[in-house]
């Protein structure tokens, strides 16, 4: 692994996340169809082409008032004990507008190695007298890993959720003065 | 800490009850203060046209024993393969109005179980975990089951299987541990 690559991979310096115009999102097969929901509070910053992020667990928004609360609650994402999710890159390669990005994510406590592919748009001068660039990334993991099991059977005796989860993650970043 | 015990039979000589009566005694061996909650014979049948802001008296009851504990230890007998309706209604009751006001919320909860037949209360324990589960409960994933329950106590109403009795000092210590992480992180925060 070459730093100096790594370093370059992404703009240098501090830039660090438009919360308004970026996204957290997941998706999970659920009976016939995909159970989407979003996060809307997340940081993120490039620092120095190193990517971090982070989300409120109490933030889950999905289409039921009743179905965040359960969201929150031990079976699931647990906000009382983990109240964040987090992710940090280890090593990002570029190829054109092509990324990949190794790094750790951490759920419910626990941390596993991630790959995510994206696109990255290279910087450009915003309406505000600022700098920003574009990052779309996708990955997903196996819930099972992170210690969310929760299941309800189908009549047939198959699973109602999946384990596989999508996650979509769309970012602004906008330079900071150093 | 304060563990509160709550038993799925209501019967005099439950079995059930002498079970959590030794499981208190177990607790209490460990450190921390423990109730049994006698009340569940008096909750009406859950009806939202009783949810009120002020329900019946003995909802309020064991809505603020539940709230007051720092953990809830079940003891339950099976009854057709499933938990007494009794002990379900006082969860339903226990649940509402919703998950993010739910008197289980985040409560460390485990499950112990009697019955006369060989299996002791397996499937019942596991319909109460996944039943506390969604009540947003912290569910401790594990289990004492006591067969041949009339055979398994002494004639200080204790289990007299070593054992048995083993077990229920891990499951009991298991809930100890859990509500104690718990409190730390709280300060932690």
């Amino acid at each position: 692994m070459s730093t100096t690559t790594d370093t370059y991979a992404l703009p240098t310096g501090t830039w660090s996340v438009d919360k308004v115009h970026s996204n957290v999102g997941f998706g999970i097969d659920y009976m016939a169809g995909t159970f989407t929901g979003t996060f809307s509070d997340i940081e993120a910053a490039v620092t120095n082409g190193v990517l971090k992020g982070s989300t409120r667990v109490a933030s889950v928004q999905v289409k039921d008032p009743n179905l965040e609360a359960h969201l929150q609650s031990p079976e699931f994402f647990d906000a009382q004990r983990h109240p964040e999710l987090t992710f940090e890159s280890r090593s990002i390669e570029r190829s054109a507008d092509q990324v990949k990005i190794d790094g750790e994510v951490t759920i419910k406590g626990h941390t596993e190695p991630v790959t995510i592919t994206g696109v990255i748009s290279d910087p450009i001068a915003d309406p505000y007298g600022g700098e920003r660039f574009g990052l779309t990334l996708e990955t997903a993991v196996d819930r099972d890993r992170f210690g969310i099991s929760w299941n309800n059977p189908l009549p047939s005796g198959e699973p109602a959720l999946a384990n596989e989860v999508k996650i979509s993650v769309d970012l602004q970043l906008s330079k900071q003065e150093d | 800490m304060r563990v509160l015990g709550i038993s799925g039979s209501l019967r005099r000589d439950s079995h059930n009850m002498a079970l959590l009566r030794h499981a208190g005694e177990l607790i209490e061996a460990q450190g921390a203060e423990f109730a049994v909650y006698d009340g569940l014979r008096e909750v009406p049948l859950y009806d939202e046209d009783l949810d009120a802001e002020v329900p019946a008296a003995a909802v309020t009851e064991i809505r603020a024993a539940v709230r007051e504990a720092d953990a809830v230890l079940f003891a339950t007998p099976e009854y057709n393969s499933s938990i007494p309706g009794g002990l379900k209604n006082g969860i339903d009751w226990l649940s509402r109005p919703s998950l993010t006001e739910s008197a289980l919320r985040d409560k460390p909860v485990a499950v112990i179980g009697a019955s006369t037949g060989v299996f002791g209360a397996v499937w019942a324990q596991a319909e109460l975990r996944r039943v506390l589960g969604a009540t947003g409960a912290r569910v401790i994933d594990d289990e004492v089951a006591v067969g041949r329950a009339p055979e398994q106590f002494d004639e200080h109403g204790r289990l007299d299987d070593e054992h048995l009795v083993d077990q229920m000092r891990q499951i009991t210590g298991a809930l100890l541990a859990e509500t104690e992480s718990g409190q730390l992180a709280e300060l932690a925060a």
